[in-house]
């Protein structure tokens, strides 16, 4: 089976993130790969081992992303793919979504392209749908599980959640999954995998190169800013018991009235 | 700006989602920016209900499709549905609620109609005549202010950032029924099966969360039964922990939540988990209880109107965000103050 994982590079989850001169700045907090993907490459190297064939990962940014790759390489995948194209410096979803789409095409006969539920710096979370758009393919979004797929019929069956339950879904292949945090503990990188993606030289790919034109951006993120400063003034409730904790503490909620 | 506002209600089972509603209520606000009028649009069986329903929070026209291809939520149908409804009604606005199905046919739209999606925005200004979309980026660690210069402009909104119109029972309309050409065999995926969630108060719609930590493991007077190892013996001790939590929340008519150490201690399933990669919420009040507040944890928490906290350790990071503080035993605390709202709550 022939497998994408799509992933992004970003801070570190603990990094403390500021605006600055409208744009963010995270100091010295290092750059990971998305931790929603590391679900993303898990899944796909699961079904790897199950079917055969490989997992590409590929990825969108700035030649540093190059990082991101080769810890998805060190999880154990196949192969990489950088896409960087100084024409994507201000693209929008939609853009990625088409080069995306376009190296999917590129890498040919891509039978499952799995994502992160969403990246944690930008928190769009529309990637995989607006990619499987373009290419055609249904999306199946949120999996928590992998039932089965038959690469002879052609067929995947997933579980998925919505809000309001947990739906099993059949697909015919090639489809967009993207999973979420429960379908599969991420590995850690074995040895053999650090040697082999500190060793890997990652093809960079160019618009020319996925013959993808230059994208418009419709989309405009002119700035960002900090969330406006809550002065609160906490107040510690103390008292002679628990009891009398807890009434002290609900009289001055209820006081507020905030519910 | 002068055209119309197409608003998608989300819907399960005949019953709209909540967050349905307040994008009527956010539609209402920009009416005097685009001057259409507010058109709604609902998918799915038995959605006819629903989309009468739509009238009375305020939408001027309603469309609705129950073609059985609509039956069971998939997102290439819903799109087809949503686009076509576009295509006629020349919304220069389209809204939907950010549910998983609301965001992502948000996104699959926006590249049909060759536009552009801001998703989860939880503000709306217009500045210059133009429409600004604030959104949270890096889990609400900054916000940004977003625009899209084509038409339509496609845009789901938060849970909880805007108000739903109060109903208004005298308002009555006969929404439109509209037709999909589908067949089954256009369709690559089916629903096979489905199971309801465990009935709750969902963490997005809910007033009021009581989030657990990992020191709702650390009640040492309990005495798990039977032959148990120790790590079985602490998730048991968790367990009764949430499940006190779980009483407080009741009582509260709220939600349980968790931190990421207590879902990932397996103490309690993933779908309670509140933070950067679990939910992001915003309730009027968000108890937390033996929580530390890890910058990831605070990342999905922090805009909650108030919060207090509950922590043996005084230097818990979570008592600078909150509003009240207690240091304590949260074993000796939340009995007591379930007890407390029970009474002042009756």
């Amino acid at each position: 089976m022939n497998i994408v994982v799509c992933i992004k590079q970003v801070p570190d989850s603990a990094a403390k993130v500021v605006a600055e001169g409208g744009k963010a700045n995270w100091g010295e907090a290092p750059l990971v790969m998305n931790p929603w993907d590391e679900y993303a490459v898990e899944t796909a190297l699961l079904q790897q081992e199950q079917h055969g064939g490989q997992v590409t990962a590929i990825s969108v940014g700035g030649p540093a992303a190059t990082e991101a790759l080769k810890s998805a390489l060190a999880m154990g995948c196949s192969q990489a793919y950088l896409v960087s194209d100084p024409a994507l410096s201000s693209a929008d979803s939609q853009a990625i979504a088409h080069v995306l789409a376009g190296a999917i095409r590129k890498i040919a006969e891509v039978d499952l392209a799995v994502f992160g539920k969403q990246a944690i710096d930008s928190d769009m979370g529309v990637t995989a749908p607006q990619t499987a758009r373009v290419l055609g393919w249904p999306v199946i979004s949120l999996v928590s599980a992998v039932r089965e797929i038959d690469t002879g019929k052609g067929n995947i069956v997933v579980e998925r959640s919505v809000e309001d339950g947990r739906q099993i879904v059949e697909g015919r292949l090639p489809v967009v999954i993207t999973v979420s945090k429960d379908i599969a503990e991420p590995r850690y990188p074995s040895f053999m995998g650090i040697r082999k993606a500190a060793k890997a030289e990652i093809p960079v790919w160019t618009l020319a190169d996925l013959e993808v034109a230059t994208p418009t951006p419709v989309v405009h993120w002119p700035e960002v800013e900090n969330p406006p400063s809550q002065a609160i003034s906490t107040e510690m409730i103390s008292g002679e018991d628990p009891q009398e904790i807890a009434d002290t503490l609900v009289d001055r909620i209820l006081n507020e009235k905030v519910f | 700006m002068s055209g119309k506002i197409l608003v998608f209600i989300d819907q399960s089972k005949g019953q709209a989602i909540p967050a349905s509603w307040e994008l009527i209520g956010a539609a209402k606000v920009l009416e005097e920016s685009f001057s259409g009028g507010i058109a709604a649009v609902v998918a799915g069986e038995n959605s006819k209900e629903v989309a009468k329903a739509a009238f009375k929070y305020g939408a001027g026209e309603v469309y609705y499709c129950d073609d059985p291809a609509l039956t069971e939520y998939r997102p290439e149908p819903y799109t087809d549905l949503v686009v076509k409804a576009a295509r006629e009604l020349e919304p220069e606005l389209i809204l939907f609620p950010t549910t998983t199905r609301g965001r992502e046919l948000a996104a699959m739209a926006a590249l049909d109609l060759k536009s552009g999606i801001m998703p989860d925005v939880i503000k709306l200004e217009i500045q210059d005549g133009r429409l600004i979309a604030t959104r949270p980026v890096y889990a609400g660690k900054l916000l940004a202010k977003t625009y899209c210069d084509s038409s339509p402009q496609i845009i789901s909104a938060r849970s909880r950032a805007f108000t739903a119109p109060e109903m208004d029972d005298s308002k009555d309309g006969e929404p439109i029924r509209v037709a999909i050409e589908y067949s089954e065999d256009n369709i690559r995926t089916k629903v096979t099966g489905y199971s309801q969630a465990e009935v709750g108060v969902s963490l997005m719609d809910a007033n009021v969360i009581v989030s657990g930590g990992r020191g709702v493991s650390n009640n040492p007077s309990l005495s798990p039964p039977g032959e148990m190892d120790d790590k079985q013996a602490e998730i048991w001790r968790a367990q009764q922990g949430f499940a006190m939590l779980e009483e407080l929340a009741k009582v509260l008519g709220g939600a349980l939540g968790a931190s990421r150490a207590a879902v990932d201690a397996g103490y309690i399933p993933y779908e309670h988990q509140v933070g950067q990669t679990g939910k992001v919420v915003s309730p009027d009040l968000y108890i937390a209880c033996g929580i530390s507040g890890a910058i990831q944890h605070q990342a999905g928490m922090r805009t909650s109107k108030m919060i207090v906290a509950i922590n043996k350790d005084p230097d818990a990071p979570i008592f600078k965000l909150a509003r009240f503080g207690v240091v304590g035993d949260v074993y000796e605390i939340v009995p007591a103050l379930t007890e407390s709202f029970r009474k002042k709550l009756a």
